[in-house]
């Protein structure tokens, strides 16, 4: 593959699940991931950010190939993903990291870190323990562990969320990863631990050149740790820019909402409201029509934005946003 | 009519410490401020310092294991510490002091209806009948942003934001003087988050509540701190005007935590505090933050006094001896 491609793309995605009662009767569709289009450049850390429900995780999962899509594909390094099986799948697994929100969830309990690190290199084939042990302490140091012997007898439980978080990092990097897929990584963990991890990822993603896909429900953390974002809402990505043109030149009006709602921290904060969007994000099963961001956007367009779904526009070079406002005819 | 100024509760060397396998945990060990009505305190720390500890001490809320229980709390005019645990559920439980559990809008009754619980305290602590009781509860949503409609629903059938607005309403219900809230924006969204504070900055206002609020998160403290008490292993380190504290901390603690915050509108990236807290079953014998602490120096293997800086502001750290007022 040339260096020009992207290592991943994503060309019409849908990931629907299907909602039955009592086993069997299908009552609708629960439309998590509908109708999105992006594609990663190899080495770039982008962010994904919405409120929780709006899709986040099924897209990350779809991506590593853990839902199938319900319409629209994935292509990986100039491969479908849906057509990868057997030998070839586990090779995609191995190239794609996943960090996923809960890191005592992502460990197995009853395995000692280094048996739960030496179990992926089993799998994919390094035989010689002295070798894995060679890998094992390697990424321990790149996730900047310290007392290594000590950590490599301890079961996850022994360990603070941030040595966790550590452990899950270092396994995703042991098979040699093109990409990396952190789903949330920081939002089960303290505070005063978040920037140390996010600072960790994205040293890890320059030093590597990785590709970084990090999820996250949090504005403010996004600016020092990805290049570009992507926000979505409602099973859809509503506003994409590079980082510092989206959170300096907001576009869309659910972006704007977000903004609004985070200030940095001074001691006014607490002397007035905030500007909150009424309402709250719609079902995923019965979208409303239009704008799915209609029924709480202070500036909607009635007649437009309840009946016709936004194209993409681009108001400013590189920076796109779903929004009827951009429309010439409505003269934003 | 009370003086806005007035004390409402005053805190002197509160301790809670836990009896364990490998020893006593002192999780609230020596802690001691005061709050003014109708003022918000906040209580930051990172997790495990003691803040839910400290919640519970006060509401005395307390686990079996308790190793020992001590020190002075008085509310008003009353010793609170001094009442027996007979007196203290009739008299101050819920009826003067209400307390948010850390994640309370998930432990609420599947299986009761909301109404019903949030009438709960009027019920049990106030002996009000059910129509009385239902009618406060009525008016107690209407200012926590809840359509009267939810009162015969299941918690099941509400989203977060608004099971995090009931279990606030079953705070509020009894008009307590003091409403403790134990993190309770950690686990919702941005909006949701900034929905719940408005909530709260409107009950400060319109009905004169004082509050503590507990909070790892540097950001949302913001949004209603008067007064910031900054906990590190079991003890309050800085005690200052939430002005002072986001402007001008004291203790390298706070000034660590302070450049930690990470800023929509900073172009440096924020830093970040190396190393963990210690067990608090075996806390260093002299300043507890010292092995982290990039300006330690001899005295810090004693342990530091809290010294005051001004009338209002206590810092528990060697640098500041001498400028104590
Ligand atoms: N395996 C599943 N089966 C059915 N519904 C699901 C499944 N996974 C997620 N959903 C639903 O899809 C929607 C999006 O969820 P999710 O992707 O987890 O959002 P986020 O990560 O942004 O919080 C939610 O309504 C959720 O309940
Ligand atoms: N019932 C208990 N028994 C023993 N240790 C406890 C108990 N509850 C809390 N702890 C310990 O006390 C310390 C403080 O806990 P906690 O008050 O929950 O802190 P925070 O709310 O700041 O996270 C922690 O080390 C915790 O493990
Ligand atoms: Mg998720
Ligand atoms: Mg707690």
């Amino acid at each position: 593959m040339t260096a020009g491609s992207p290592l991943l793309q994503a060309s019409n995605l849908h990931t629907w699940f299907e909602l039955r009662q009592w086993g069997f009767l299908r009552v609708g569709s629960v439309r998590a991931v509908d109708g999105v289009n992006f594609a990663l450049a190899r080495g770039e850390s982008v962010a994904f950010v919405g409120e929780s429900g709006c899709g986040k995780s099924s897209l990350a999962r779809t991506l590593l190939g853990l839902h199938r899509p319900t319409r629209g594909e994935v292509t990986f390094d100039g491969e479908e993903l849906s057509t990868l099986k057997g030998k070839a799948r586990q090779r995609y697994l191995a190239r794609v990291g996943y960090v996923q929100q809960d890191p005592f969830g992502a460990l197995p309990p009853f395995m000692d870190v280094r048996r739960l690190l030496n179990e992926p290199l089993i799998i994919h084939g390094v035989r010689d323990p002295a070798a894995r042990e060679e890998r094992i302490r390697r990424v321990l140091e790149e996730v900047r562990l310290t007392r290594v012997d000590e950590i490599l007898s301890k079961f996850p439980h022994m360990l603070s969320g941030g040595q966790q978080q550590r452990i899950v990092i270092a396994r995703a990097l042991l098979l040699e990863p093109a990409m990396i897929i952190a789903d949330e990584p920081v939002s089960m963990l303290d505070a005063s631990v978040r920037v140390e991890i996010l600072n960790l990822l994205r040293n890890i993603q320059r030093e590597r050149e990785l590709t970084l896909a990090f999820i996250t429900h949090d504005l403010s953390t996004v600016r020092h740790f990805a290049d570009r974002i992507f926000v979505m809402y409602a099973g859809r990505i509503v506003e994409q820019a590079p980082v510092d043109e989206l959170l300096d030149h907001p576009q869309h009006p659910y972006t704007q909402s977000l903004l609004a709602a985070i200030a940095d921290v001074d001691a006014d904060n607490a002397l007035e409201e905030r500007d909150v969007p009424g309402g709250e994000p719609p079902s995923l099963l019965n979208p409303p029509p239009g704008c799915r961001f209609h029924p709480r956007c202070p500036k909607a367009i009635a007649g437009t934005c309840d009946v016709r779904e936004p194209p993409r526009f681009a108001p400013r070079e590189g920076h796109y946003s779903d929004c009827w406002l951009h429309d010439e005819r409505h003269g934003s | 009519m009370t003086d806005a100024t007035e004390t409402l509760l005053r805190v002197e060397d509160l301790r809670l410490h836990y009896q364990t396998r490998r020893g006593v945990a002192r999780a609230v060990d020596g802690v001691s401020f005061d709050l003014r009505r109708n003022e918000a305190l906040v209580i930051l720390g990172e997790s495990g310092c003691g803040k839910s500890s400290l919640a519970k001490a006060l509401m005395r809320v307390l686990p079996r294991n308790v190793q020992h229980f001590g020190g002075h709390v008085m509310l008003g005019e009353t010793d609170i510490m001094a009442l027996n645990d007979e007196r203290f559920r009739r008299e101050i439980q819920w009826n003067r002091i209400a307390l948010v559990m850390q994640a309370a809008m998930n432990a609420l009754n599947p299986v009761v209806r909301v109404g019903e619980q949030v009438a709960e305290p009027l019920r049990v602590h106030r002996g009000w009948s059910k129509e009385r009781a239902l009618e406060r509860v009525a008016e107690t949503f209407r200012k926590v942003g809840v359509s009267t409609d939810f009162i015969q629903r299941y918690p099941f059938e509400l989203s977060g934001g608004m099971r995090q607005r009931v279990v606030l309403a079953m705070a509020l219900v009894t008009e307590p003087d003091l409403v403790i809230l134990d993190e309770p924006t950690s686990a919702l969204d941005v909006l949701t988050q900034a929905a719940i504070m408005n909530v709260l900055k409107r009950i400060k206002r319109d009905e004169g509540t004082s509050f503590i609020l507990i909070t790892h998160d540097v950001a949302t403290s913001s949004e209603l701190a008067d007064r910031v008490a900054l906990m590190y292993a079991g003890q309050i380190v800085e005690f200052s005007d939430a002005r002072q504290f986001f402007h001008d901390p004291a203790h390298p603690y706070s000034k660590m935590l302070m450049d930690s915050v990470p800023r929509l509108h900073q172009p440096e990236a924020p830093g970040h505090i190396p190393g963990e807290p210690p067990d608090l079953i075996n806390p260093p014998a002299g300043c507890r933050f010292a092995d982290r602490c990039p300006s330690r120096f001899e005295r810090c293997d004693r342990d530091p006094d809290a010294f005051s800086l001004d009338e209002r502001r206590r810092v528990r750290c060697w640098l500041h001896e001498g400028e104590d007022a």
